[in-house]
């Protein structure tokens, strides 16, 4: 996609990182405990239940929040001293495109990710990717008026158009009907980049060279795709913590 | 490559090929505040009624078609509200000179933003931030790429905007409640929740590293 170099695999590292929020009632929540973690594999899964921490890990990747103790390196950076450097090497993309996409334009929001450019160069480099991915009669279409197929597809067009080295995708295929999924799916399977996907599809996850679960902000398997989402499998069976207690009661 | 370009959901973007449409966007822009300010200084109804008449007769040079109006609805109630109190306040020719002269510039800025692209605009406004920025002192505070991103980012937004407050009426209507209360408040969180992750979004594409940089 984008004709972009073969970027080399680096690494990803957590070093006793974790992170903890204040609540609303003056205590603090942990959202992911300390954490050691070294990613070197060209496709990683994350997957885990809502709220276990796997959408806090990506952002310490990223450099979107900051570990409260422990240190984060992205290729042997340190996320706190250089996050500006940290977010060129990573690109991030959300489940949900309509936050990401910043522009009117399809063609105004790649073009953003080409900044450093000329003008006239980033429009033409803008354009394109854009026929490439098969957006190329959308160039002016107003961004709201495209489908959630096309919308996810702008947004990792214009995150692969800044050539990052790492893509972290957060759950890409969550909001996506059966063709899109397995186009967009398609597309990151295909890339030279680095890839850590969060899933909740064990299909996709099985597909990495490695899984890692995450529980209750905890890292409780990690490895071949089989061993951990077994794993993850007897951690799912039944039901939901919440309901469980109800029931006990 | 052809430059097709389809109406913006805010309806203000037209495309056509009249002169008007061809006419440089900074030109555009220069008449319409030059425009605007001849309007500051007539009271008399005669020279606004050729005002508005030459504003009219570009919006049918433009070949523009009437829903491209519907911009100006409800501006137009409004001149009206001030038309009837002007014509109490200073009688039936200040009323006409004031309505004719406002009307004009509120025609004269619909057919500006119907035969123009937005990114034109934007970056006009843009190069003349930048000439701004040269001004010694006001360059601190005067940071043309962050302006023309907020601009785009509202223009973004507003349709986002929409489908929330429509989604948020629909969700209130399936469950059988009514009135603003029951939608107001979900959209104003939801609208809070996507302002978040908007942030978000900038900070990952690096727009902040940039601005502290440059």
């Amino acid at each position: 996609m984008g004709g972009t170099a073969v970027p080399p695999t680096g690494v990803l590292e957590l070093d006793g990182a974790g992170v903890a929020v204040v609540d609303g009632e003056g205590g603090t929540r942990t959202l992911l405990h300390p954490t050691t973690l070294t990613l070197s594999e060209r496709r990683v899964a994350v997957v885990g239940a809502n709220g276990s921490g796997k959408s806090t890990l990506v952002r310490l990747l990223d450099g979107l929040l900051t570990p409260t103790t422990g240190a984060v390196r992205v290729h042997g950076l340190d996320t706190r001293r250089d996050g500006a450097r940290v977010r060129g090497l990573v690109g991030l993309l959300f489940a949900d495109p309509e936050a990401q996409l910043l522009m009117p334009t399809p063609l105004e929001d790649v073009a953003l990710s080409l900044r450093h450019l000329p003008r006239r160069e980033r429009t033409e480099r803008a354009t394109e990717l854009l026929v490439d991915v098969g957006l190329g009669g959308h160039l002016h279409q107003p961004v709201a008026t495209l489908s959630g197929g096309q919308k996810q597809l702008l947004a990792l067009t214009s995150v692969l158009a800044a050539e990052p080295a790492v893509l972290l995708a957060d759950e890409p295929t969550t909001l996506l009907d059966l063709r899109w999924k397995a186009h967009v799916e398609a597309l990151l399977d295909a890339l030279p980049q680095q890839v850590v996907t969060v899933t909740h599809d064990l299909e996709a996850a099985a597909r990495a060279e490695r899984v890692v679960v995450v529980d209750g902000g905890r890292i409780v398997a990690d490895g071949s795709p089989a061993a951990a989402l077994a794993t993850y499998r007897d951690l799912m069976a039944g039901l939901p913590p919440e309901l469980a207690a109800r029931d006990a009661r | 490559m052809s430059r097709v370009r389809v109406a913006t959901p805010l309806g203000l973007h037209i495309p056509g090929t009249s002169v008007v449409h061809r006419a440089p966007a900074g030109l555009k822009l220069a008449l319409l505040a030059a425009l605007g300010t001849v309007v500051a200084f007539v009271r008399e109804p005669l020279p606004a009624l050729g005002l508005l008449g030459f504003v009219a007769a570009t919006w049918l040079l433009a070949r523009l078609p009437l829903r491209a109006l519907r911009q100006v609805r409800g501006v137009a109630v409004l001149l009206v509200a001030l038309g009837a109190f002007r014509w109490w306040a200073a009688g039936p020719g200040a009323a006409v000179g004031m309505v004719a002269g406002l009307s004009a510039v509120v025609l004269a800025a619909a057919v500006v933003t119907a035969t123009t692209p937005t990114d034109e605009i934007v970056a006009v406004l843009v190069r003349g931030l930048r000439a701004l920025a040269r001004v010694p002192l006001l360059g601190r505070v005067v940071v043309p790429e962050s302006f023309a991103l907020a601009v785009a980012l509202v223009l973004r937004t507003v349709p986002t905007l929409l489908d929330v407050a429509q989604g948020a009426r629909d969700a209130a209507r399936a469950r059988g409640v009514r009135g603003p209360r029951a939608w107001l408040l979900p959209t104003l969180l939801r609208t809070v929740g996507h302002a978040v992750r908007t942030g978000e979004a900038i900070h990952a594409r690096g727009l902040l590293d940039t601005a502290r940089t440059s």
